[in-house]
């Protein structure tokens, strides 16, 4: 079984959850951005959750399936077609052999997740299928999709077409955006007026968002508190002595435009960081489109703590409704 | 004659010209084959060509030069 690639979309890549275990040797994590859809759409087909399926952003690709496959299509509403056929999302459907598979316009969200029963067959490297362009690591070649590529797929069963997941099930950003942060080892850096602004200000999504960081607009400039530069810190404020930098991290260059790192960053450098959006809510940050309206919310170590223990029973809760 | 509306296909910003020196790609009024582009949207760090999709006269556009543009949000009418 494949799948012809009639059209890649806008960027297509291969993605499951991840290659975690590398990112001290400056391998990023890598995997889908929001892991909770490609999670729902592989149970929905009857694969493992972790089985690497396709991350399309903004523009669904155009694929031509070879033999009879199960399809579920999950995280932006971006409604799936066969030769022409509106499908439902969040919903296992039937493609036949000769068929082709297309998606409407984005109507919200930003990224669909197309699981495929048997899973995207490519090699696995460093323990994961996932893409990384800039490392060509991984997915297919390395690279994301082009026209004309043939992408093999695993042996997977049709048994569970037409199973669909409730509604509450179905997880996308509320709005306003409240993307949840943990104050950082830096957090002293920015003066007091500067932590309150952080926080009380409205931020935007910038065009500069992708699967290495997500940029963000439109608050007021963060102050720094004076100090001489330590050795190796460089000689702009936002500069410190190299240091790790967190799946999560915000690191604000300059002190004018926050950069949330996610699943494909670097994993070290020379910027601040303001602290880190919290485990739980990473997965929402995939979904965002540029220019929507973002706020930064203040939480306690035992309130992140908490946030990921309810994001836990959530994964639990998914696996019993798609048992 | 009936109305058709170009939408964008990706979410970023709007540009309707192909730098900010040059000329728009289109003006109000033009007429417009289906592969003419007829803006720039920037996301992701790239810019991505805009096509009309459609022959068609009497180009209006619906939103300026460098405002931010949603998926499926109409940047113009022409009539097909």
């Amino acid at each position: 079984m494949a799948i012809k690639v009639v059209h890649h979309g806008l960027a297509t890549t291969v993605q499951d959850l991840g290659r975690p275990g590398y990112f001290h040797l400056g391998i990023p994590v890598g995997g889908a951005m929001d892991r909770y859809a490609l999670r729902a759409a592989n149970l929905l087909v009857g694969n493992d959750e972790g089985a690497a399926g396709l991350e399309a952003v903004f523009i669904g690709p155009k694929l031509e399936f070879t033999e009879d496959g199960l399809v579920a299509v999950t995280g932006a509403d971006m409604p799936a077609k066969v030769d022409g056929v509106a499908q439902p999302g969040w919903t296992a459907f039937k493609v036949k052999a000769g068929q082709t598979l297309t998606f409407d316009f984005l109507k919200s969200g930003a990224r669909i997740y197309i699981a495929v029963s048997g899973g995207i067959d490519v090699p696995v490297a460093l323990g994961s299928r996932s893409t990384y362009p800039i490392g060509a690591l991984g997915g297919y070649k390395g690279r994301p999709l082009a026209a004309g590529d043939e992408l093999p797929v695993g042996k997977g069963s049709l048994a569970a077409e037409g199973r669909s997941l409730r509604e509450k099930f179905r997880r996308a950003p509320s709005m306003p955006v409240e993307l949840r942060v943990l104050p950082g080892l830096y957090w002293h850096r920015v003066t007091e007026e500067s932590q309150k602004n952080f926080f009380a200000d409205e931020w935007k999504v910038a065009n500069e968002a992708d699967r290495m960081g997500y940029r963000f607009k439109g608050g007021r400039k963060l102050d720094f508190v004076e100090r001489e530069q330590p050795f190796g810190a460089g000689s702009d404020p936002s500069n410190i002595v190299d240091s790790c930098y967190p799946y999560g991290s915000i690191q604000v260059p300059g002190g004018t435009e926050p950069i949330i790192l996610h699943r494909d960053a670097v994993s070290g450098g020379g910027y601040f960081m303001v602290g880190t959006v919290i485990s739980a809510d990473m997965d929402l940050i995939g979904q965002l489109q540029p220019h929507t309206p973002t706020r930064f919310v203040e939480v306690t170590m035992e309130e992140a703590l908490a946030a990921r223990k309810a994001r836990r029973a959530a994964l639990d809760a998914l696996h019993v409704a798609l048992a | 004659m009936s109305k058709h509306e170009i939408r964008a296909p990706m979410p970023g910003t709007f540009y309707r010209s192909p730098s900010p020196d040059a000329p728009a790609f289109k003006v109000d009024g033009d007429a417009v084959a289906s592969g003419d582009t007829i803006g720039l949207i920037e996301v992701m760090k790239t810019f991505h060509e805009v096509s009309a999709g459609v022959d068609g006269k009497a180009i209006r556009f619906l939103l300026d030069n460098e405002e931010p543009i949603m998926a499926g949000q109409v940047i113009a009418e022409v009539e097909a």
